[in-house]
């Protein structure tokens, strides 16, 4: 009894001063049973950094535990929302995403290669791009907005049937230009404050800015329920909160920009397990 | 009556203010960064740039700067060296120098250009993620605002 209190009272110390300190090296195991590499080496192509994290490695333990199992994870309800919209039929062809998906689990491995090249259009595709085009092609409805609940639950319950399989991003053939225009855009020192992702994420990691502590700004979690605006966040309205931040003008969502930029700091966390929805600060 | 004589001082002491004061573009930096002269001609105010250097709205220097005189202010950040003892390391030219431009000074460094209104990359209006208004933009801080700063950091000597 004693040393429970004790130790709520250091928990409370701990939470006072801002984060508890969390156990870097903590495994990730979601629901008992998804074990997620949280931690691994870098891939060939990164020439600053020997290691990758997930941005769960930088969290407090309090929000870290909150990943740990999908009922306490304020994600999942979205995922529900898109399990739902996934059967319901819509559009002039009346059609559900299960009349030609079956399951959502027939898409476990998608999250964890996209964005691709798509052969047909000519162009790299991220997640939302796929989805609009059976939206609109193969269904005859209404695009969805880039962070339209419609468009962000059902990225979140994509990525939800991938969680533990690998990052892996092609770089290489016809998507090595846009790979480069993302590379480009990561290490340009936007705005006035004339700060890079890089200057924040590859010198700055595990650093705090402020209250901040900055994680490598990986996208392997996304889309990410944030405690601050308690919802589920894309990737690209992350970018987007990144870039004004250094008093910027940003790029917009969906951008060819931002789709390079996707590329890129995508191709950056290969190794890492898909991890979204995630839950973060 | 009262009134417009007041309106009339202020007017000269405002233009008075503006002569004296050296514009953005035209600071002088010594090859080693340092701006030997005050940007207002004058000395700043210690207690008013202990303030700038706090708040988030101005200077925000602690999101990256920690300050042990400033422990009252939460959330000191990691990203720059620990000021305590700066006024030993450098003298009051040097720092000037480095809060108007640090580039000057560390050739790439992250610290921001507080006293610098052109040459940005997609500039943004303030925080609001839109395009600059004007060109060139206002400098994050004010000729007085540096000033005050550097007066407060002449304050830090062990
Ligand atoms: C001024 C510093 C700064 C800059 C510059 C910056 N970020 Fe961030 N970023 C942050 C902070 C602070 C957070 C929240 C804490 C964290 O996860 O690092 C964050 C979070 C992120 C996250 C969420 C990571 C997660 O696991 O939830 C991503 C992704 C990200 N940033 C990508 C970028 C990209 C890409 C750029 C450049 C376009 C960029 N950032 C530029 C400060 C910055
Ligand atoms: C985004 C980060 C950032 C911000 C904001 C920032 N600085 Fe710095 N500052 C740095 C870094 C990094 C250095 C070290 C120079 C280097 O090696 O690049 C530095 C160096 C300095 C130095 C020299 C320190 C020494 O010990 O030699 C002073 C003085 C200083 N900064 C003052 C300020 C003041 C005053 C402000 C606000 C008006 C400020 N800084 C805002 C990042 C920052």
């Amino acid at each position: 009894m004693k040393l429970k209190s004790l130790t709520s009272a250091v928990a409370l110390l701990a939470l006072g001063a801002g984060m508890a300190v969390a156990d870097e090296n903590a495994p990730l195991v979601i629901n008992g049973e998804i074990e997620i590499v949280t931690r691994t080496k870098a891939p060939e192509h990164m020439e600053n950094m020997s290691e990758i994290r997930s941005g769960w490695t930088f969290r407090s333990e309090e929000t870290q535990k909150l990943q740990m199992d999908d009922f306490d994870n304020p994600g999942m309800i979205f995922v529900d929302q898109a399990r739902e919209a996934w059967e319901t039929a819509m559009g002039t062809e009346g059609k559900a995403c299960a009349d030609c998906h079956n399951e959502p689990e027939s898409m476990a491995g998608v999250r964890a290669k996209m964005p691709k090249w798509n052969e047909a259009a000519g162009e790299v595709w991220t997640m939302e791009m796929f989805i609009n085009s059976c939206v609109t092609n193969r269904m005859g409805a209404e695009k969805w907005g880039w962070n339209s609940s419609e468009m962000v639950n059902m990225t979140a319950l994509i990525s939800s049937v991938s969680r533990g399989m690998p990052m892996d991003v092609a770089i290489d053939g016809p998507a090595a230009e846009t790979w480069e225009k993302g590379k480009e855009i990561y290490y340009t020192r936007y705005g006035q404050l004339e700060l890079s992702c890089a200057n924040c994420h590859e010198d700055n990691y595990d650093n705090l800015i402020r209250a901040d502590h900055l994680s490598q700004g990986q996208i392997n979690a996304f889309p990410a329920y944030r405690l601050k605006n308690a919802k589920l966040n894309s990737i690209h309205n992350r970018f987007k909160g990144c870039i004004r931040d250094t008093r910027a003008e940003t790029f917009k969502e969906g951008s060819p920009e931002f789709i390079a930029l996707e590329l890129y700091v995508a191709s950056r966390g290969n190794g890492l397990s898909v991890e979204g929805p995630s839950v973060r600060n | 009556m009262k009134r417009a004589i007041l309106t009339v001082a202020s007017l000269v002491l405002g233009a008075g203010i503006a002569g004296a004061e050296i514009a953005p573009a035209d600071v002088k930096y010594d090859d080693a960064g340092a701006v030997a002269e005050s940007l207002t001609g004058a000395a700043g105010d210690a207690a008013a740039g202990r303030a700038v250097i706090g708040s988030k709205k101005l200077g925000n220097c602690v999101s990256c700067h920690a300050i042990s005189e400033m422990s009252d202010v939460p959330f000191h950040g990691e990203v720059g060296p620990l000021l305590d003892g700066v006024a030993d390391r450098w003298n009051e030219a040097e720092l000037r120098g480095i809060v108007a431009n640090a580039k000057n000074t560390y050739d790439g460094t992250m610290m921001p250009s507080f006293y610098k209104t052109t040459g940005y990359i997609r500039p943004g209006d303030a925080f609001t993620g839109k395009a600059a208004q004007t060109d060139p933009l206002p400098p994050l801080l004010s000729a007085q605002q540096i000033e005050d700063v550097v007066a407060y950091l002449m304050t830090l000597k062990d």
